[in-house]
């Protein structure tokens, strides 16, 4: 099982960020695993829940995305990525993979994305977002420090957040560094990927290994 | 696939193991893979075969070692024979290594599950290929994972911890055998199906060796097992 992952949009970059813990029941399997895939130019995805089903719909996702741009002869934007998870996801509806998704990227516009996913497709645009067992612990902080509009607002008002690349990834090092004190599965090592106009970067951070 | 669950089904899919090995340990070490397994083969509570070869040489580049099921592991040699036969056809001048290897056994191990029909074992997959090391791990639900060191059933458990402690890189050959030869006694003190008859398989570059088999001493002279009930009379 691998267990949480987070997702902050900003203005014109992306951060998608996941503890790299594989665990069952109460042992630690390995401290070394990434959860993170980068399906296309602009989409990554970071996946928590049953690891086997997690590498399955990353290879489906990857294999399609290789048939779009044989077709199409362009890389899939990260909203069509975003429907295509969606649809793969409700394809398995009555025996679903067990994987709780978060889409990070670029939109067309050069915005940065996020998209939430439950197990069987319900997915929602986004300004910010966690996913697995530290979701729990991370998400109320995360709603105190991005102050997300409301969603029932018209005309409906951005949730990206209006902080700088440095600042979302510091608050992404902080959530993490706080859901490993309390979470049993989250820890070992944080795996951070910025998204932006300059292409992709990868971070790595410690965290508690106990 | 109408009666997933139904009971005429059930005599076509793998419903609880009969014949089963215990753990396997595996480790990198300075020149390619060392891997450790015991010889038995229980048969629930009853030490039933102890000559059971748990790990298998694969192509050229890989060594393969499981727990669980004995019959699964053997249909499972089948699959790869077939895998490196085919592979061997093709007469190209490429042959499969551990990466490759491990990732078939992962598929097929997943897809397994999916029908609900397991090969109920663990494997450990390790091997070296143009100098690149692979030590790999796929179980019954197809969950599969690659580090410096692996270990299946009672192994997580006892073994990951010492290695955890005191694997390190460049381990030498010798340093590698003490190293898993406290694990296996660790096994051999606290796994009751764990069998006192173990070998030792390497692979490096130039090939695997599996060893002969053999066992390893044992002490139970310590103080606290010589009067195991001084201080609460009458237990046991």
């Amino acid at each position: 099982m691998c267990r949480t992952c987070v997702a902050i949009a900003g203005a014109d970059y992306c951060v998608i960020a996941a503890d790299t813990r594989m665990s069952t029941g109460y042992s630690i399997l390995t401290r070394d695993y990434s959860k993170i895939i980068q399906l296309a130019d602009k989409s990554v995805m970071a996946s928590s829940g049953f690891q086997a089903d997690v590498r399955a719909l990353q290879k489906v996702l990857a294999a399609r995305h290789l048939i779009y741009q044989h077709q199409h002869n362009k890389q899939m934007s990260c909203p069509a990525m975003a429907q295509l998870l969606s649809n793969t996801l409700y394809y398995k509806r009555f025996f679903p993979y067990y994987a709780f998704n978060v889409l990070g990227g670029l939109d067309s516009e050069g915005k940065g994305c996020v998209f939430t996913y439950d197990a069987v497709g319900s997915y929602e645009r986004v300004g910010y977002s966690a996913q697995g067992s530290g979701s729990t612990l991370i998400t109320p902080f995360l709603d105190n420090q991005l102050k997300s509009p409301s969603p029932l607002l018209l005309p409906a008002k951005d949730a990206v957040t209006p902080l700088s690349e440095s600042e979302a990834i510091d608050l992404v090092k902080t959530c993490f560094a706080s859901a490993t004190e309390r979470d049993i599965y989250t820890g070992d090592k944080l795996e951070i990927l910025v998204l932006n106009a300059s292409g992709i970067r990868r971070e790595y951070m410690e965290l508690r290994k106990d | 696939m109408n009666n997933l669950i139904g009971s005429d089904a059930d005599s076509q899919r793998t419903l609880y193991p009969y014949v089963t090995g215990t753990s396997v340990v595996g480790i990198k070490y300075k020149d390619g893979i060392l891997l450790a397994a015991d010889m038995g083969g229980s048969y629930g509570s009853t030490l039933r075969y102890k000559t059971v070869e748990r790990m298998k040489s694969v192509g050229k580049h890989s060594i393969i070692g499981a727990s669980g099921e004995i019959s699964d592991f053997q249909e499972i040699m089948r699959y790869l024979d077939e895998l490196i036969l085919y592979d061997n056809m093709w007469d190209d001048g490429n042959s499969f290594g551990p990466k490759e290897v491990h990732n078939y056994l992962t598929r097929v191990m997943y897809n397994r599950r999916n029908k609900f029909n397991p090969l109920w074992n663990s494997l450990v997959l390790g091997g070296v290929k143009n100098g690149q090391k692979y030590l790999g791990t796929v179980n019954m639900i197809g969950v599969h994972y690659e580090d410096n060191h692996v270990a299946t059933g009672f192994g997580n458990h006892l073994s990951r911890p010492i290695l955890r402690d005191e694997w390190h890189e460049n381990l030498t050959f010798e340093e590698g055998v003490k190293l898993l030869e406290k694990c296996m006694r660790v096994l051999l003190y606290r796994d009751r199906s764990a069998v006192n008859k173990l070998q030792i398989a390497k692979i490096t570059e130039e090939g695997v060796t599996i060893s002969q088999p053999y066992s390893l001493k044992t002490f139970w002279n310590f103080a606290a097992f010589q009067n195991p009930t001084v201080g609460a009379e009458g237990s046991w």
